[in-house]
C-alpha cells in the first residue's frame, strides 16, 4: 500500500509501524522532496523543526498474569525487549500504553510485580521509556501504587519536535479522564500551533469502539474535541489486546498487541474471550507492522503475523520455558 | 320533574368529574410510582442475568452491591450509574426503543471485572 505525503498524513508518516507492539517512524527518511518541504514547512509553523526518529509502542504486559489462556507469563514481552535490542536503530522513544501488570489486592504482590515489570524495561536499550497506566495497573487502588513506582499518570513532553501527551483514563476507576485532566489538557496544548504534531498515548481508545465490552472513554468525545482543532494528531492506545486502526476528523487512532494474550475481533463474535493458546505458534497474534519510507514521499505499510521459527513446532513451548528466559 | 331531572344532571357529572379525577390521580400515580426491579451486583456478575422491560413504561432499576464499589452502563438506555460497597442506588429510565442492550460493570472490581454484564431486553 502506497500513501502520498501531504500536510494531513503527517502522522501517518509518525504512525508507521512494527513489531510486538509497535514501532513508528516520526518523520520520513531520507529528508527530501516533498516530505523535506512539509518538514520545513512545519518547522516555521510551530517554532521548532521535527526531525527523523522512531518510537516503539508496547501495550498489555500484565506482569503477574497466570492463565489460561496464555501460560507463558512474560516471554512475550521479554521476547519484544529483544527484538527492540536488535533493530538496526535504536529507538529514542518506548511508550506504554497500560496494563503494565495484572491487579491483586495484595499490595506487596502487586509492588512486586511492578518490580518485575521494571526489571524488564531496564533491559531495553533505549533513549527513554514513558508509561500510562491500566486499569490493571490503577484501577482498585485510584493508581496510588502505580505513582509510586511510575511518578504522574498524566503529563506531556516534547521530543524532536513532536509534542507526547500520556492521558490517563483508568485511575477514577471507571473509563473517563475527568474535568481536572481535562482542563489540564486544554492548558497544556494552548501554547501550540494548530499544526503541531501531537501524540497522544493512553490505556483505552478514545472512542466508542464496543462500548459492550468497554472499549471505549465515556469522556473520549470531550478529548477529541480538545484535540479537535489540531490537524496533526496521532492517538495510540492499548486495552483491546489487538491490532486496530480508526480515523476520525484530524486523528489518527492506532492500537497494539498485547503481550500476553488476544482478544477477537468483536465484530465476529459475541463474548468476549480470549484467544485460545497455541501451543505449536506460542506467540500467534503478536504481529508485526512493517513500515518503510519508499523516497520521493511514499511509504509502504505492510502487516506481518509474527512467527518466529526458532520458536514454532512441537518444541515450540519447550523452547520458551526454558529457563533463563529466552 | 324538572328538580328531579336537575339532581340526576348534576350527580351524573359530579361522578363522571369523580371517575376523571380518579383516573388522572392513577395516572399521576402510576407516574411517580414506577416499576422496580431489584438487581444485585456481585464480583463478577448481576442477578438476574436478564431483566425484560417495556418500552417507553418508566422503570426504576435498583441495583444493590453485596461487595465492592460497581458501575452501571449502558449509554443507550441512559444508564450510568454506582452502587457502592452494601449500599443501594436507584436508576429510573423509560427505554425508548425496543431491543437488546448489554449492560456492564464500569467501575473497574477486579480481575475479571472485563466480563461483568447483564442483559436488558426492551420489548414493544
Amino acid at each position: 500500500m502506497k500513501k502520498a505525503v501531504n500536510r494531513r498524513s503527517f502522522m501517518k508518516i509518525a504512525g508507521s509501524s512494527l513489531g510486538i507492539g509497535v514501532l513508528y517512524t516520526a518523520l520520513p527518511m531520507p529528508v527530501a522532496g516533498e516530505a523535506g518541504e512539509m518538514m520545513r514547512w512545519l518547522g516555521k509553523q510551530n517554532g521548532e523543526m521535527a526531525t527523523p526518529f522512531s518510537f516503539v509502542q508496547l501495550s498489555d504486559a500484565h506482569v503477574g498474569f497466570n492463565g489460561p489462556p496464555d501460560p507463558l507469563g512474560t516471554k512475550a514481552f521479554e521476547r519484544a525487549v529483544e527484538m527492540i535490542n536488535g533493530l538496526p536503530k535504536a529507538p529514542d522513544l518506548v511508550l506504554f500504553t497500560g496494563d503494565l501488570t495484572h491487579d491483586t489486592e495484595e499490595k506487596d504482590v502487586h509492588a512486586q510485580r511492578m518490580k518485575q515489570f521494571q526489571e524488564i524495561c531496564s533491559r531495553m536499550k533505549v533513549g527513554k521509556v514513558m508509561y500510562v497506566p491500566g486499569e490493571h495497573d490503577a484501577g482498585l487502588d485510584g493508581g496510588q501504587l502505580y505513582r509510586e513506582f511510575f511518578k504522574e499518570s498524566y503529563y506531556s513532553f516534547d521530543h524532536r519536535g513532536v509534542h507526547f501527551v500520556a492521558l490517563d483514563n483508568v485511575s477514577r476507576a471507571k473509563p473517563e479522564v475527568g474535568p481536572e485532566q481535562l482542563a489540564w489538557l486544554k492548558k497544556d496544548l494552548a501554547r501550540f500551533s494548530k499544526t503541531a504534531p501531537i501524540v497522544v498515548f493512553t490505556h483505552r481508545p478514545l472512542f466508542d469502539l464496543k462500548p459492550e465490552w468497554e472499549w471505549f472513554t465515556s469522556d473520549g468525545d470531550d478529548v477529541m474535541n480538545v484535540l479537535a482543532p489540531y490537524e496533526n494528531v496521532t492517538v495510540l492506545y492499548g486495552h483491546i489486546h489487538r491490532d486496530h486502526e480508526h480515523e476520525e476528523g484530524h486523528a489518527h487512532h492506532y492500537a497494539a498487541r498485547s503481550l500476553i494474550f488476544a482478544f477477537p475481533d468483536p465484530d465476529k463474535v459475541d463474548n468476549k474471550k480470549p484467544n485460545p493458546f497455541d501451543k505449536d505458534n506460542p506467540f500467534k497474534n503478536l504481529g508485526i507492522r512493517l513500515v518503510n519510507e519508499t523516497g520521493a514521499g511514499s511509504l509502504s505499510v505492510k502487516d506481518v503475523e509474527l512467527t518466529l521459527r526458532e520458536y514454532s513446532g512441537i518444541n515450540g513451548v519447550q523452547q520458551i520455558l526454558r529457563e533463563p528466559g529466552l | 320533574m324538572k328538580t328531579r331531572m336537575l339532581r340526576k344532571w348534576i350527580v351524573s357529572a359530579g361522578l363522571a368529574v369523580a371517575l376523571l379525577a380518579g383516573a388522572v390521580g392513577t395516572r399521576r400515580a402510576f407516574a411517580a410510582e414506577p416499576k422496580v426491579v431489584e438487581i444485585t451486583a456481585k464480583r463478577f456478575t448481576f442477578v438476574p442475568e436478564q431483566v425484560t422491560l417495556k418500552k417507553g413504561e418508566p422503570v426504576t432499576l435498583r441495583l444493590h452491591s453485596e461487595d465492592v464499589t460497581h458501575g452501571f452502563f449502558m449509554r443507550k438506555l441512559k444508564i450510568d450509574g454506582e452502587v457502592e460497597a452494601g449500599k443501594t442506588t436507584d436508576i429510573t429510565i423509560t427505554p425508548e426503543v425496543a431491543g437488546t442492550y448489554t449492560t456492564i460493570c464500569d467501575h473497574f472490581c477486579g480481575a475479571n471485572h472485563g466480563n461483568m454484564k447483564m442483559t436488558i431486553v426492551v420489548v414493544e
